[in-house]
């Protein structure tokens, strides 16, 4: 498992001024399939891209087999791609659309026939050799394109978001496929989705992208119960994502209850964010041995499983899943068992923006000016400001605040929404809020001068 | 009642937009020397036309056949520029794109006159020899905008994966541009083709101002020289005819290569 058939070194990238990629540092090891996942606009493609060598990183070398293929075109790196819309040539039949590769190789002709019988057969097209392409489904289409890829044995096999475009009955039938095929080959997959069920069902890893930067990577299992971060955990599956404090070692605090954990090391009375996902909730309609209470505010038959929400003693929501339904108004007893308690470390307490002092009362930041408390320090002073997550003040028109923003990021925190709000000078403001807003919304940002702690910035 | 009146309306626009085509047509069938005068049908201009037997006929034959070279030269390189050009255009982005874009177009609506001036002016300033070079060059510059503009759509209806699949399966660039990208885009070049070849054959303004004085003559010169002499040599009639006719065979090729790609495109449609 050892052997590293790519490494991806300080990978960094931009179109016209906005950071896609800002320094990825993965390796992929040989016979892996490995996943990069993430929303769309998460840099995804254009690192996939850059492997393939259709797109040149601003910085950063690509690493195959331990030579550097940076400076390598396309047509010369032993690697092939699956393209998200099949890209088959429309003017050639399947057989010639999958002899393509071959014969720009000059492999001998009844050796290109062997061949493509062989990968015909394997994904169960053959007698299509002379169909056009245009007159196949989607998903036949799609095989095809994997014929076309696999036929030249590449090293490593780049697939782009290769099943989006099928329904989901023949994208399930498809992962199976395509999971065998990788058994049995044993080539080394990379695989593009935004789909987190479909990167579950496939991978041996999975590498969390957001924002341009890794959120995690890890094996399924690993990312799915120890997400390392409120993105991940929120991106895999559901999850109930609270605030809590770690009061000790293998104890914590949230939804004003106190609870047994196994995670040490975070320190005393540290703020934390704690994961519970609705599978690890135990409910029953006993409250006698609960560790906390809640009403059932709804509960809908999901197929296999019913999601309750419900209001907890203290006022946060929570979402479970359990096989047994439960009446709504009734009064439930609730348990989180230590291992199901995922505690993260917070990735920020506060905003913090660098600013120029411009007056006795104004500071100029996030690309506008606001009023803070009278101060002593000079005009142009750099500064450091903070401000919390709550004192910030969204109005529903940008031209309402001091500076406009746009909603990035949404999470729900049991009893208010996590806000991520792109600033028009594209940097991030994070806000608490009950109000409820979408992504997209475009808002003006507001700051009571109260609320607002200036500090020199340090030397 | 109104379905007549607006048939009517139609019938009547097209008679009067072909009229002078027909006329010349149908009078390509006698042999009276003056047009308008019918005196009995007749093959005789067609049989003069092919065996030679018309009064200056060497000149007239010699300006068919430089027409016709000049148009197919200028055609052929049309197409090639045209189509690289558009491939640029294609792969720019935002306002760079628009702005090429309504730079290709000018050409296209400015007029002739000016076409033909301005080229004629450039070509002295450029000190180059006024005669089959400077009209072929001339062809050539107004005749591409009309490749780009048929060319880009088959572009845009690519999928633009393709070419760098191909790059992807092994193939140089120059290897994906022939065996993937010019197939694809065949039917615009073709079209584009037939357009420039058009476009060309007729065009009289530019021809006239960057000849030269060799005495280079197309059909158009030829034809308008002969007018200006004392009426029209009669044998000019069937040869408009033919003309006529060969170009509504090419546009039918066009109208019938774009239909037959369109279906391709949606074998359900």
């Amino acid at each position: 498992m050892a052997d590293k058939i790519i490494d991806l070194v300080h990978i960094s990238k931009s179109f016209s001024g906005k950071k896609v990629l800002d320094d990825i540092n993965l390796y992929v090891n040989k016979g892996e399939f490995i996943t990069l996942l993430g929303p769309s606009g998460c840099g995804k493609t254009t690192l996939l891209r850059i492997i393939a060598g259709f797109c040149k990183p601003d910085d950063g070398c690509v690493i195959m087999d331990g030579s550097d293929i940076s400076d390598l075109p396309p047509h010369k790196r032993p690697l092939n791609t699956v393209f998200q819309r099949y890209a088959l040539f429309p003017h050639l039949d399947v057989y010639e659309n999958i002899a393509f590769g071959l014969k720009l190789a000059k492999v001998p002709a009844d050796e290109i026939e062997k061949k493509v019988k062989k990968v015909l057969k394997m994904v169960s097209m053959t007698d299509y050799e002379d169909r056009d392409v245009n007159s196949l489904s989607g998903g036949q289409q799609q095989r095809v394109a994997i014929a076309r890829a696999l036929v030249n044995e590449p090293k490593v096999l780049l697939l782009d978001e290769p099943l989006a475009a099928l329904d989901l009955k023949m994208r399930k039938d498809m992962q199976i496929e395509l999971k065998e095929m990788h058994k049995k080959l044993g080539i080394t997959f990379i695989y593009v989705t935004h789909d987190q069920e479909e990167a579950l069902t496939l991978s041996d890893t999975i590498c969390v992208l957001n924002g341009g930067k890794i959120q995690q990577i890890g094996t399924p299992t690993d990312i799915y119960n120890e997400p390392c971060n409120s993105f991940v955990a929120d991106f895999i599956g559901e999850s109930n994502i609270v605030n809590g404090t770690m009061v000790e070692d293998r104890k914590v605090s949230f939804i004003g209850h106190e609870f047994e954990c196994v995670d040490e090391g975070f320190g005393c009375d540290v703020p934390v964010d704690v994961v519970i996902r609705p599978e690890d909730i135990y409910i029953m309609n006993r409250t006698d041995a609960a560790q906390f209470t809640g009403v059932v505010k709804s509960c809908t038959f999901k197929g296999v499983h019913y999601e309750i929400f419900i209001d907890t003693d203290n006022g946060f929501e929570m979402m479970i899943q359990d096989y047994n339904a439960f009446e709504v108004g009734s009064t439930v007893g609730l348990i989180i068992k230590p291992q199901d308690i995922q505690v993260m470390k917070k990735e920020r307490l506060a905003n913090v923006f660098s600013g120029t002092i411009t007056s006795e009362t104004t500071v100029e930041m996030l690309g506008g000016e606001f009023e803070i408390p009278a101060t002593t320090l000079e005009n142009g002073t750099e500064v450091e400001v903070e401000v919390p997550f709550g004192a910030i003040d969204l109005q529903d028109h940008s031209d309402d605040g001091n500076v406009g923003g746009e909603v990035s990021f949404l999470l729900y925190k049991g009893d208010h929404y996590h806000l991520t709000v792109v600033a028009d000078n594209d940097e991030n403001v994070y806000v608490d809020t009950n109000d409820v807003w979408d992504k997209g919304d475009l808002v003006g940002i507001k700051i009571d001068p109260k609320d607002i702690v200036i500090r020199k910035k340090d030397e | 009642m109104k379905k007549f009146i607006s048939q009517a309306y139609l019938w009547l626009l097209l008679i009067l937009l072909y009229a002078p085509l027909i006329f010349i047509a149908i009078f390509s069938f006698t042999e009276s020397k003056v047009l308008g005068n019918w005196t009995g049908f007749s093959t005789k201009l067609y049989e003069n036309l092919v065996t030679g037997g018309v009064q200056g006929g060497g000149a007239l034959l010699r300006a068919i056949e430089n027409t016709l070279l000049i148009a197919l030269v200028a055609a052929l390189f049309s197409m090639v520029l045209g189509t690289i050009a558009a491939i640029g255009i294609y792969n720019l982005k935002g306002r760079k794109k628009q702005a090429v874009q309504f730079l290709n177009n000018i050409p296209m609506i400015n007029p002739d006159i000016i076409t033909g001036v301005s080229l004629f002016l450039l070509f002295i300033f450029l000190h180059i020899t006024q005669g089959y070079t400077s009209v072929i060059l001339a062809h050539i510059t107004f005749c591409t905008p009309y490749v780009v503009l048929s060319v880009l759509p088959k572009l845009s209806q690519m999928n633009p994966n393709i070419y760098e699949a191909a790059l992807d399966l092994g193939a140089t660039p120059f290897q994906a541009l022939r065996k993937v990208l010019v197939p694809e885009l065949r039917p615009g070049m073709i079209s584009g083709f037939i357009l420039a070849f058009t476009m060309s054959l007729d065009d009289f303004a530019v021809t006239f101002f960057t000849r030269g004085t060799i005495g280079l003559e197309t059909l158009s010169t030829y034809i308008y020289a002969d007018a200006r002499k004392g009426g029209l040599t009669p044998e000019l009639r069937p040869l408009m005819t033919i003309i006529f006719a060969v170009i509504l065979i090419l546009l039918v090729v066009i109208g019938f290569t774009q239909k037959k790609s369109a279906t391709r495109k949606n074998p359900e449609a």
